[in-house]
């Protein structure tokens, strides 16, 4: 009876169990909702509320026009601003007098210097700095006409313990008239504050003034009104400048070392968080990352147990030889936040892993420095290995081109420095004519777009293909005449004739360059396309051949002599060659230079040669806005040499192209006879058979070189012939048989 | 019952029937388990039921089911925002982490009614359309996580969208009571009328401790740099009006808002009178009709034009500041593709982070209304095509609705946290065109160093006898660093090693496991140089000049192909497709890999990064493998290749044309047919046409022949 009664029990038991358990599931599952409901922990996306239709608008449509009401004036209002905005909230609306720019309307950007006094110590890297700003294009002597001031004073190292320290700044520029509490003044500074905590004070009152500076800090840049500068060294060129490192785009990209680090070690105070914890990534095979203790005078007094250990490993290495052989580079914060190793890193191509929280880097308004570096924190360094092992080879490749574009175009000398400084500002101020953020950032660098000329990308020679559009189909022709016209067999006919022939052709320009008045219209030829003449005012002015015309509608000039020789296929080829390479010049006669060791100087030769670096601009192709550069971008002085000459004007458009491009020019076919031949009976000597005329060409390869800090000529040794010339095939088949034709 | 009980009183005897009679019980027990089991199992293994009938009920939930929670009157408030906030100093970066896929999770806190000791809620509306619609977003997006614990990002729920529907006080303590506020570390506020009446503050006025905000109207004094995220204040109109594309415009300046202040609007007057039609000045419509949408309709001297529509008929709209330097009719103007002229001192445009604005907008400072029009005048016709196009596309892709907003902010942080693998400039800004925009990944102008020279690489078969000459020919070449054959026999061992030609460079060989031609293109270890070679093991009769003169052609091009046979594609147009031409034609599109100096980088191309399934497909058929290396080059350089030196025959002359592939007929038939399907593939014809090859510089002309560098170029 007892054990029927157990398994009657159990039975029911069992039952009841079997009951709960499909009855009950819903009720369970009911009582855990409940549950989750209430404890709001509700594991599941947002939910597709059944009334979301119903829910209210944010706001209401008339809510969104807001009437500001009739209380406060914009004028009033932006008056008010530039009360409360002073100092440390400083921008360009409240301490930037844009009046004082306006005055000479768009030419309106000009930078005085004070003068700076007899007793003044004025250290090597701020006289280059002056330097650069005195032989700028935007420099001006008048105070009245100017824009933007900067201060003779050199206020770079504004470390107390530093020898360079200028005491007593504050009261000097009090004294100074034209102060007016710092508006529209520029102050440059690579160090500021001194140990133990380098801050950011300069130790005397900036005011107002726009402070150009390195190691700024983000929580003390004034957005939009401080330009962040990269810390240069002394030694930094003045011009010109060392190209970058790299040479070669080696596949795949890696190098030996993976990652490097080689510096110092702070034992105690700023920065030594970060640096004393370097060490511990290095793993001497691929992660070479080296500290020393060994600077300063008492650094044995801190010295730690791995001080002797690490300055061993320290030794073993060599900094340069690291350079060259890593892929990426270690860019800890040291005291301040920027330090030289990451101009070092940039132009060594190696690619700067940045450690430095809060640091604003150099140009930052206008640079996209994610594609160039990479940012890491100070907090993760520990991450730093896999994420630089992440970075795949496609990256790496693109980010070591992009160091090498930036260092070229924004750091390898003082003056570019300077005047990315300048441009920045300058553009702030004629914010509606400025360069757009991809100008900056692709080549060749936004010093040489200047957006006077235009700001639509399209209309530049570099772009093309970033755009994916391709240049135009006509070109305009644009003659240099400079011998009046007596008869109609004179070359110019001739040459109008050939050049009006060929189907590009849209117009033709003749800068009429001679005392006498440009014959009629009647006397020129009848021609297919639109003919103007310009008479140039300032005669003898060879540069006026680039003046940038507005009467220049096309994207292609043909620049030509008055008396070139040429063919309409001859025409059609080049121009055909120059949309392949709108960036270079497209000519037909070379030339080369060469260095002479003996004289150790630059040589020019005419001669033929195997290889070639000028083309002459008396029949060459190129984009108009060398034009603009030609006449904007140059310095004065050096346009002021060719007129004086009358010579080199053809060099010189060959050392800015190249400058620009870093490329050499195209040479195309040609037959051999190039100029008309003088004729025997002709009086006027020709000035390009002129030794002395040969001698100038000469010096004027010397003395651009030494303009543009470098030389930027860059040797071609080949020519681009139509695709069948001279080949043994039937002349029938061949669509510039003309060529051949001796 | 009762007879199992009788039984298991008798005794011993009768032990088996009662054990049977016990079965029952036993088996009953049993089967009651097991079903148990079975039915747990099914429990276990049936999760999607469960969860499914969850969701449905739940997806059931209405707003109002939202849980309520009284905020005591004491509790705490957070501080407010701290300016000088930045993400290495506010920001938590550790609970980001190291990840793969570099993304931050992103965590929403479910929605809560909060209400105050009275029972008053918060806020006047609660959960709003948007807010909801930019939260489903989130949580639909691969950024969200429902692991708390894994997040990185936080979103609260409550909905600070528009400050005036707000209560400050309650609001900033209802923040306090989320579970992970910790200080506002790593939580992220949307809002996008900030500020209220008089002086409208720039940024949202609710306490808010570190919190990052994504505001609509930041001033450059209110916005943390690096730190908040500047939105877009959302156009409810984006979602009811359809703006397709309309031509032309005859209006040059539009100005459309109604709430201008009197004196910018009498400078606008001002502006009309000096310039007339060009400019249309809209207001508010006095005497609508009732029923009418105002916000719908504008007017001007009693004549009433839809809107937005009629945004689309203008060159430029001006966005004005209202109270608020954030304005809604931004997001309008974009949308009708119209280039907002943006007066607002000190204004943080929306994304301005990462969106170029100067390409899609003009910006004038407020001082120079009045100069606005000359200002416009001056730029290029061509430029504000450009930009309209650009207007219409940033409104696509980062204002047209909440989602849009939501997730290009989510996506900006991201790119801060993982500034490594964050999106281009071109990414954010470049329209995803018809026309190919080209990124070259060999951008950088170099005319790399003579040395170290080149490796050839030659690929053959079986043909011994002319690899051999074709070996000793090129060992010739000055500038030959290393010779790599490799070896597509694999029938057939290569010759002993003393059998093979003795040369000045190193030689080797490079066995493949299986005969197909994309072994020409693999990238060897053994490649030690950019340049490279690749040359058939018949083309024996180019000289040592032509091939060096090659080389020093390719260091001027280092991003091209260049070659010496060229080739052409043509458009066939009865046939109404490519075709493929090796005739004496004027023109060169492609040069043959049969003889060309490429840069290595394209061997990885080729190997790993083509697209589609050409790869395959040109090893199935033997045959376009330069075509092919041709379509990769331009497509990836849009430039042509450079054909270099005069035509010759390119096939030995004792090789019949049995023998030489490209002479037969049908494959050339086949080539064509290759360039059809790789065009298809590729989605463009990438060829580029040009019709000049590169020769040297005194080539063919009267100059003593020993004094010229190549001399011996293009004998016969």
């Amino acid at each position: 009876m007892q054990a029927r009664k157990k398994y009657v029990l159990l039975g029911l038991c069992a039952c009841c169990w079997l009951v709960l358990f499909y009855w009950g599931g819903a009720v369970q599952l009911r009582l855990l909702r409940l549950l989750t409901r209430q404890r709001g922990e509700v594991v599941r996306p947002w939910p597709n509320w059944t009334d979301r239709a119903f829910l209210p608008r944010y706001a209401h449509l008339d809510e969104l026009q807001t009437d500001p009401g009739t209380a406060e004036s914009p004028r009033q209002r932006r008056q008010a601003w530039s009360a409360i905005y002073k100092d440390s909230r400083c921008r360009m609306e409240t301490c930037f007098d844009f009046s004082r720019c306006r005055r000479r309307g768009r030419e309106g950007f000009r930078v005085y210097i004070y003068p700076s006094e007899k007793n003044d110590h004025v250290s090597e890297s701020y006289r280059k700095i002056l330097t650069s700003i005195a032989e700028s294009r935007y420099y001006t002597s008048d105070p009245r006409e100017a824009c933007l001031f900067v201060l003779g004073i050199d206020t770079l190292d504004r470390d107390q313990l530093s020898g360079q320290f200028v005491p007593n700044v504050d009261e000097r520029i009090r004294g100074y008239p034209l102060w007016n509490d710092g508006r529209n003044h520029l102050i440059f500074n690579l160090y500021s504050g001194t140990w133990p905590n380098y801050t950011e004070d300069l130790g005397f009152n900036i005011g107002q003034a726009i402070l150009a500076k390195a190691s700024l800090n983000t929580e003390h840049f004034r957005p939009g009104f401080d330009v962040s500068i990269p810390l240069f060294s002394k030694d930094h060129p003045q011009k010109g400048g060392e190209r970058g490192w790299l040479v070669r785009n080696t596949i795949p990209p890696r190098r030996k070392y993976l990652l490097m680090f080689k510096g110092k070690r702070y034992l105690t105070g700023i920065g030594s968080d970060t640096r004393n914890a370097l060490h511990h990534i290095h793993n001497g095979k691929d992660i070479v990352s080296l500290t020393t203790c060994r600077h300063g005078k008492d650094w044995e007094k801190h010295k730690d147990a791995r001080c002797d250990h690490d300055n061993l490993e320290y030794e073993r290495f060599d900094y340069q030889e690291l350079l060259h052989n890593s892929t990426f580079c270690l860019v800890p914060r040291g005291r301040r936040l920027g330090s030289f190793r990451f101009l070092e890193s940039l132009q060594a191509a190696c690619i700067p892993v940045l450690l430095s929280n809060g640091w604003e880097l150099p140009f930052s308004d206008v640079i996209q420095w994610n594609q160039a570096v990479i940012e890491g924190d100070e907090r993760l360094l520990l991450q730093v290995p896999s994420t630089v092992r992440a970075v795949g080879n496609e990256r790496v490749l693109a980010l070591r081109q992009r160091t090498q574009m930036l260092w070229e175009a924004y750091f390898s000398s003082v003056d570019k420095i300077v005047l990315t400084t300048l441009e920045i500002i300058k553009d702030r101020v004629f914010s509606h004519i400025s360069r757009n953020k991809y100008m900056w950032n692709s080549l060749p660098g936004g010093l040489l777009v200047l957006p006077e000329y235009s700001t639509h990308l399209a209309h530049f020679p570099f772009y093309y293909l970033g755009l994916g559009v391709s240049p135009g189909q006509e070109f305009t022709a644009v003659i240099h005449a400079v011998s009046p016209l007596v008869s109609q067999s004179q070359p110019i006919m001739k040459l109008l004739q050939v050049v009006s022939k060929s189907k590009y052709c849209s117009q033709i320009i003749i800068l009429w360059n001679s005392e006498k008045p440009p014959p009629i219209r009647s006397k020129w030829p009848p021609m297919p396309v639109p003919l103007t003449v310009f008479t140039i005012v300032f005669l003898s002015q060879t540069t006026s051949r680039f003046l940038p015309h507005v009467a220049i509608e096309t994207e292609a000039v043909l620049s030509l002599d008055e008396d070139t020789v040429l063919l309409t296929s001859e025409v059609n080829f080049a121009f055909l060659v120059w949309r392949s390479f709108p960036e270079r010049i497209v000519g037909y006669p070379p030339r080369s230079h060469f260095w002479d060791p003996l004289k150790r100087a630059w040589g020019y030769t005419s001669k033929w040669t195997n290889d070639y670096s000028i083309v002459l601009t008396g029949a060459a192709f190129y984009h108009r806005y060398y034009h603009y550069l030609f006449s904007h971008y140059l310095p004065q002085s050096l346009r002021t040499l060719v007129d004086r000459t009358s010579n080199c004007e053809d060099i010189l458009m060959n050392f800015l192209v190249s400058a620009v491009t870093h490329l050499p020019p195209v040479k195309v076919a040609q037959r051999k006879q190039y100029k008309e031949l003088p004729s025997p009976q002709g009086t006027k000597s020709v000035p390009w058979a002129n030794p002395e005329h040969f001698n100038q060409r000469q010096e004027c390869v010397n003395t651009f070189a030494n303009w543009f800090g470098y030389m930027p000529l860059v040797h071609s040794q080949f020519r681009l012939d139509p695709v069948l010339f001279k080949d043994q095939v039937s002349v029938l088949r061949k669509k510039y048989k003309d060529l051949e034709r001796a | 019952m009762y007879a199992s009980g009788k039984y298991s009183s008798r005794g011993p005897a009768l032990i088996p029937r009662m054990k049977t009679k016990h079965r029952i019980y036993y088996i009953t027990l049993f089967s009651v388990v097991l079903l148990g089991l079975i039915a747990t199992g099914m429990f276990q293994f049936w999760p999607h039921s469960i969860e499914s009938a969850a969701d449905w009920t739940l997806d059931k939930r209405s707003v109002h089911d939202a849980p309520l929670v009284r905020l005591p009157v004491s509790s705490p408030i957070p501080e407010r925002g701290d300016l000088s906030c930045r993400m290495h100093t506010c920001f938590d970066v550790y609970r980001c982490g190291y990840n793969p896929k570099n993304r931050i999770k992103v965590y929403i806190y479910p929605l809560q009614k909060f209400v105050d000791e009275l029972g008053v809620p918060i806020s006047s509306t609660g959960l709003s359309r948007e807010y909801n619609d930019l939260l489903s977003a989130i949580s639909d997006s691969n950024f969200y996580t429902d692991d708390v614990t894994r997040a990185c990002l936080f979103i609260p729920s409550i909905d600070v969208l528009n400050q005036n529907s707000l209560r400050i006080r309650e609001t900033a303590q209802a923040l306090t009571m989320l579970p992970r506020w910790d200080k506002g570390m790593n939580h992220l506020l949307f809002n996008m009328l900030p500020g209220g009446p008089p002086d409208y503050n720039t940024a949202l006025d609710v306490p808010r401790d570190r919190a990052l905000l994504a505001g609509g109207g930041f001033s450059t004094w209110t916005y943390r740099q690096g730190y908040d995220v500047s939105i877009p204040v959302y156009s409810p109109l984006s979602a009811d009006v359809e703006l397709p594309e309309r031509q032309p415009r005859h209006y040059f300046i539009l100005s459309s808002q109604t709430a201008i202040h009197r004196e910018y609007r009498a400078e606008l007057e001002r502006l009309k009178e000096e310039n007339g039609e060009a400019l249309l000045l809209l207001d508010k419509c006095s005497n609508l009709s009732q029923g009418v949408a105002s916000a719908r309709k504008r007017c001007y001297k009693g004549q009433v034009y839809d809107y937005p529509q009629i945004l689309q008929e203008s060159s430029f709209c001006v966005v004005l500041r209202g109270a608020r330097l954030g304005q809604a009719a931004l997001s309008d103007v974009l949308q009708a593709g119209c280039v907002p002229v943006i007066l607002a001192d000190s204004y943080i445009l929306p994304f301005s982070e990462v969106l170029d604005w100067k390409r899609a907008s003009v910006v004038i400072p407020e001082e120079k209304l009045s100069e606005m029009y000359t200002i416009l005048k001056s730029i290029p016709h061509r430029q504000v095509e450009e930009m309209q196009r650009q207007a219409r596309w940033f409104w696509e892709a980062y204002f047209s609705s909440m989602k849009a907003i939501g997730l290009t902010t989510l996506q900006i942080i991201n790119d801060r946290i993982y500034p490594y693998a964050a999106r281009t400039y071109e990414q954010w800004n470049n329209p995803p065109l018809a026309v190919k925009i080209v990124n070259s990944p060999l951008f950088l102008p170099l005319i790399p160093p003579r040395a170290p020279g080149f490796t050839a690489v030659v690929l053959t078969y079986d043909r011994v006898e002319s690899l051999f000459r074709v070996i000793t020919e090129i060992s010739k070449v000055p500038s030959l660093a290393k010779l790599l054959v490799v070896w597509n026999n694999q029938n057939k061992s290569p010759p002993e090693e003393s059998l093979w030609p003795k040369i000045g460079v190193p030689l080797k060989v490079v066995r493949t496991k299986e005969n197909k031609l994309s072994n020409r293109f693999f990238p060897y270890d053994e490649i030690e140089t950019e340049a490279v070679l690749a040359i058939d093991d018949d083309i024996i009769m180019l000289t040592s000049d032509e091939l060096q003169f090659g080389y020093e052609v390719w260091r001027e091009f280092p991003d091209r192909l260049v070659g010496y046979p060229g080739r052409l594609h043509l458009w066939d147009h009865e046939m109404g497709k490519w075709k493929y031409e090796s005739e004496w034609t004027n023109e060169v599109s492609m040069v043959l890999t049969g003889a060309a100096f490429y840069h290595k980088y394209f061997n990885y191309l080729y190997t790993y990064k083509m697209p589609g399934d050409i790869k395959n497909w040109v090893d199935a058929h033997m045959n376009c493998e330069d075509i092919a290396m041709n379509f990769l080059v331009a497509n990836i350089t849009g430039k042509a290749p450079i054909k270099v030196t005069p035509r010759k025959k390119f096939k030995c002359p004792e090789c019949t044309a049995i023998d030489g592939l490209s002479l037969d007929q049908t494959h050339m038939v086949e080539r064509s047919e290759c360039i059809n399907k790789f065009a298809s593939v590729f989605g463009t014809m990438p060829l580029k046409v040009v019709e000049h090859r590169a020769d040297p510089v005194l080539y063919k002309d009267d100059f003593p022949e020993k004094l010229k560098s190549f001399p011996n170029i293009g004998s016969l």
